[in-house]
């Protein structure tokens, strides 16, 4: 108990040296792009959106208009996408006591392209009068209705207390919804790269828009999640003992699954599937700060937003004034960085 | 007899369903091998040229077309009565629509060509080596990608129109189109500075730079692509939104009208875009996703609208 508390307060610098990364994150992302005001005026431009605050930068109003208008909102998503993802990933994960489990593991992402990919070939053409654009609604509802499919098949079939049925079942239902979305494109060849374009990520045409269409759900379902934490670390002990020592087993990875899930499902429907994120940052942080839920969850919301944030930023210079994917540049990027993250990490053989 | 006829290129991408299922790694592999278009067709079009029409020793007269824009020559010339099928993508002319089938020109199914019984299956772009295949059961085929430049496109009329038997109708209708499209830009006093453009294919800002065939029909008119700043390997590259508001072109064209509901008024709507000088001044022209994809013979009328959203932007500086 003891030597729990001294690693406890060993540990206790990480979340605000996660603040500040976060906040660095946050603020490189705002300064480099191809257009818009200099990096340094970018600061003093971002503090005139705060009320009572009235700086001259010197920056055109065009330059402001791309820093507020273009660039922010996807800086902000990005944040948001990347925290999301991350917490999801990490309770995917404890519920499931699989550290290879990514918050798709439901079938979320089949799912939603699926849905994406219904509305592109119904023909978004005949929805240009509508006042919001369909595609997102559909990705979320197509995320949703395959999770529900994986929880009710799986519920079915595995009465048994093992979480096994339950992944398999969301392996079978992502692969039938990528094979209804694989014919339905083969059908439609015209819309492939639109497809694609939503599967590599959307992050490079973000609006506040989106920002407010998923804030919602990520705030209730983060603030679900967090709220479990200390749950979590309960269930990293297995079913049978976490029951016998009181929790509600069943109904605390009910819960967490339909937090994350919902959480995941809003992002996903506006970014794409952006892979890795998921996988790479609960890791990182538990080789950082331990395999305690208390501290993992807080700090993938803050390392999560800050990764993908970072992640960002090459997709927009790399080919400056083209883009990269983003989904291309998180796992171009994500995976050797955790492979010697890894490495380091046995090699000082904690 | 007929196997010789079959063109020798060899497919040099991936079979697109495969890549599909693939991971996030395999479907950059296929954005890659989209930039390749350049050199691909290139390639193609030069072993394609010399072309022989001795098709059982007439010219064909089931003839199933696999591409849009082959279908459109084929009718424009007069081949119409001897097209017995087109693919699923094939929307024009009207007449077209009679033999509609749901053959898919990027996964044909070579048993359901073959049950039509064709004697020549005119091909665009074989992604999947469908060439290869039709020979090894006896049925001619004619293969030509995208061409880049105007006079590839006349090429390919004319060479069509040879191997279907009716060279004389593809040259008046080549002639007809040159004359068309000459006409068309003398009409225009191009502005003494450049015009400047962005041509958009999607809604995530996929565009296009002069090197295209699609960029080469601005360049007519001397206009100014805003893309050509890309220094990637693509000539179709996803540029920033960033850059096009900074770059503010003169006139915004949109290819993904029918596609993706662009309109003017959307654009108008997006995020920084409202003080666009094109969008202030009303020189956003929404084309039609057809005409201004296909390299047949309505490509007078590509170029008519090119003509008239740059007519309008001159009247619009007064």
């Amino acid at each position: 108990m003891l030597a729990e508390q001294v690693r406890d307060s060993e540990r206790s610098w990480w979340v605000p040296a996660a603040c500040i990364m976060l906040a660095v994150a946050f603020l490189f992302g705002a300064m480099v792009g191809p257009a818009g005001p200099a990096w340094w005026r970018v600061p003093a431009e971002l503090l005139n959106h705060l009320p009572f605050i009235h700086i001259k930068t010197g920056a055109t109003e065009l330059q402001s208009t791309v820093l507020w208008q273009i660039r922010m909102p996807r800086v902000v998503l990005a944040g948001i996408v990347g925290s999301m993802l991350s917490i999801a990933g990490a309770s995917y994960q404890g519920v499931f006591r699989n550290p290879l489990v990514d918050p798709y593991l439901l079938g979320v992402a089949g799912g939603a392209g699926l849905g994406a990919t219904v509305i592109i070939v119904a023909g978004r053409a005949s929805s240009s009068s509508w006042p919001v654009d369909p595609l997102p609604i559909a990705a979320f509802v197509g995320g949703l209705i395959a999770v529900m499919i994986t929880y009710s098949v799986g519920a079915a079939f595995g009465a048994a207390k093992s979480s096994a049925t339950l992944v398999l079942a969301g392996v079978a239902v992502t692969s039938l919804a990528t094979a209804i979305q694989t014919f339905m494109l083969q059908r439609n060849t015209d819309v492939v790269r639109q497809v694609y374009s939503w599967i590599l990520g959307r992050l490079s045409t973000a609006t506040w828009h989106d920002v407010r269409l998923v804030l919602p759900y990520v705030v209730v379902s983060t603030g679900v999640l967090l709220w479990h934490r200390r749950l979590l670390d309960v269930l990293r002990v297995g079913d049978d003992e976490a029951q016998s020592l009181g929790a509600r087993v069943d109904r605390i990875r009910l819960t967490v699954v339909i937090a994350a899930t919902l959480g995941t499902a809003a992002v996903v429907s506006v970014s794409g599937l952006i892979g890795f994120v998921g996988i790479v940052v609960p890791h990182l942080v538990r080789l950082l700060a331990g395999s305690s839920y208390r501290r993992i969850l807080p700090l993938t919301v803050l390392l999560g937003a800050a990764f993908l944030i970072v992640a960002d930023i090459p997709g927009r210079i790399l080919s400056d004034p083209a883009e990269t994917p983003i989904g291309v540049v998180t796992a171009f990027l994500g995976a050797p960085f955790f492979i010697i993250v890894l490495r380091s990490r046995q090699g000082a053989s904690r | 007899m007929k196997a010789n006829l079959v063109s020798a290129i060899k497919p040099t991408r991936e079979p697109t369903r495969r890549v599909l299922i693939g991971s996030l790694i395999a479907l950059t592999s296929l954005l890659a091998a989209c930039g390749n278009d350049k050199t691909d067709s290139t390639a193609s079009v030069a072993t394609e040229a010399p072309m022989s029409t001795d098709v059982a020793g007439g010219s064909p007269q089931r003839i199933v077309s696999l591409s849009p824009t082959h279908t459109e020559i084929l009718y424009a010339i007069g081949a119409g009565d001897q097209v017995v099928a087109v693919d699923s993508m094939s929307n024009y002319p009207a007449e077209s629509a009679a033999v509609l089938t749901d053959i898919s020109a990027y996964e044909p199914n070579v048993e359901a060509i073959s049950a039509l019984e064709p004697d020549l299956v005119v091909i665009g772009d074989d992604f999947s080596g469908l060439a290869e295949q039709l020979s090894a059961i006896g049925i001619a085929s004619w293969v030509s990608p995208a061409p880049l430049t105007l006079d590839e496109a006349f090429q390919q009329i004319d060479d069509l129109g040879q191997v279907v038997g009716h060279a004389d109708e593809a040259a008046n209708v080549t002639q007809k189109m040159k004359d068309d499209i000459a006409g068309i830009v003398s009409d225009i006093e191009a502005p003494a500075t450049p015009v400047t453009y962005y041509h958009e294919l999607d809604d995530t800002y996929y565009s296009i730079t002069g090197n295209t065939f699609i960029g080469s029909i601005y360049e007519l008119f001397g206009m100014r692509n805003i893309a050509n700043a890309t220094e990637g390997d693509t000539d179709y590259p996803q540029l920033s939104a960033e850059f096009i508001v900074s770059q503010d072109p003169n006139i915004i064209f949109l290819a993904d009208v029918n596609c993706c509901g662009a309109t003017a008024e959307n654009v108008a709507a997006r995020p920084g875009w409202s003080d666009l000088s094109a969008v202030v001044s009303g020189n956003v022209v929404a084309l039609d996703d057809d005409v201004a994809s296909r390299w047949g013979p309505r490509l007078v009328d590509y170029v008519q609208a090119v003509a008239d959203g740059l007519s309008t932007f001159v009247k619009s500086q007064g």
